[in-house]
């Protein structure tokens, strides 16, 4: 019974530790570097449910990640483009991509309703880690003003997603 | 099921859009940083509501109980006509936190 909420507590802890490695204030472009990199890996994550669910609310919820999750990217790619600034790869960025990596060979082995539960309790710990992130390390410490106010919105965006997955989760969203 | 349900009955809600009623008016809603403004409205029967979806990523409105349900896509607008009198609590099915409420009340 344990087995799917510990699967979403471990992760949980691991991104806490993975991201915690970015206090020691990450530059600008280390921060724009895992901000785009945390919606990558939930892009992707949504695209292996899109591929492995065939209930209609996880795939629906997939489908919000993938579209939200391409928007803020692509604002986020303009932005530094336009702010002729390098994302640059990080320890922190490097541990996300190790850690889903691992994630997703976790879930490709599931099947039915045993991925279905996985895949949202994931996105819960997932978005309630990379949320509380960007609160207390990765908004306070942005330099540039578009760069924090594209995450302040980011946040509140995946705020909505994680309070959509954990009604997923509680059974409430048909 | 539930879904169709929706869908087809936004139809219907879609379907009347095309023949609006005489006298109803537009009332609008603007959606900015993820909040509907005002969240609160009150309209009359035959109205209609135009949502515009400031924001740079797609939301609904959704009836709480999902008897209507409209898509809004990003930095585009949509529209619903209230043809009877009631109140209505309604979300955004994709961050669930917005939240707003419809009231129709005859004139």
């Amino acid at each position: 019974m344990l087995r799917f909420p510990m699967i979403g507590l471990v992760a949980g802890l691991m991104l806490s530790t993975a991201i915690a490695a970015a206090s020691d204030k990450p530059s600008d472009p280390q921060i724009a570097h895992i901000a785009y990199t945390a919606g990558d890996l939930d892009i992707k994550a949504a695209k292996l449910a899109l591929e492995k669910s065939k209930k209609e609310t996880v795939r629906a919820f997939a489908n919000d990640m993938v579209r939200d999750h391409s928007a803020v990217n692509d604002k986020a790619l303009a932005l530094v483009k336009k702010l002729n600034v390098t994302p640059e790869d990080n320890d922190t960025s490097k541990a996300l991509v190790k850690q889903a990596e691992e994630k997703n060979a976790e879930l490709t082995k599931l099947t039915g309703e045993a991925f279905d539960k996985a895949y949202v309790d994931n996105e819960v710990a997932y978005h309630k880690t990379v949320n509380e992130a960007l609160k207390t390390t990765l908004i306070p410490s942005t330099g540039n003003a578009e760069l924090k106010s594209l995450l302040e919105t980011g946040l509140k965006i995946f705020e909505g997603h994680l309070q959509h997955a954990e009604m997923l989760a509680h059974g409430s969203h048909k | 099921m539930r879904g169709a349900i929706g869908a087809a009955l936004a139809g219907l809600f879609q379907l009347a859009l095309a023949f609006p009623s005489q006298g109803g008016e537009l009332v609008r809603v603007k959606i900015t940083d993820l909040a509907f403004s005002p969240a609160e409205i009150t309209v009359h029967p035959g109205d209609t509501i135009e949502w515009v979806n400031e924001d740079f990523i797609d939301h609904t409105a959704t009836e709480t109980s999902e008897t209507w349900d409209v898509g809004i896509p990003a930095e585009k607008s949509a529209q619903l006509q209230f043809t009877r009198a009631g109140s209505f609590s309604y979300f955004c099915r994709i961050h669930p936190g917005m939240t707003g409420t419809v009231h129709v009340i005859a004139k």
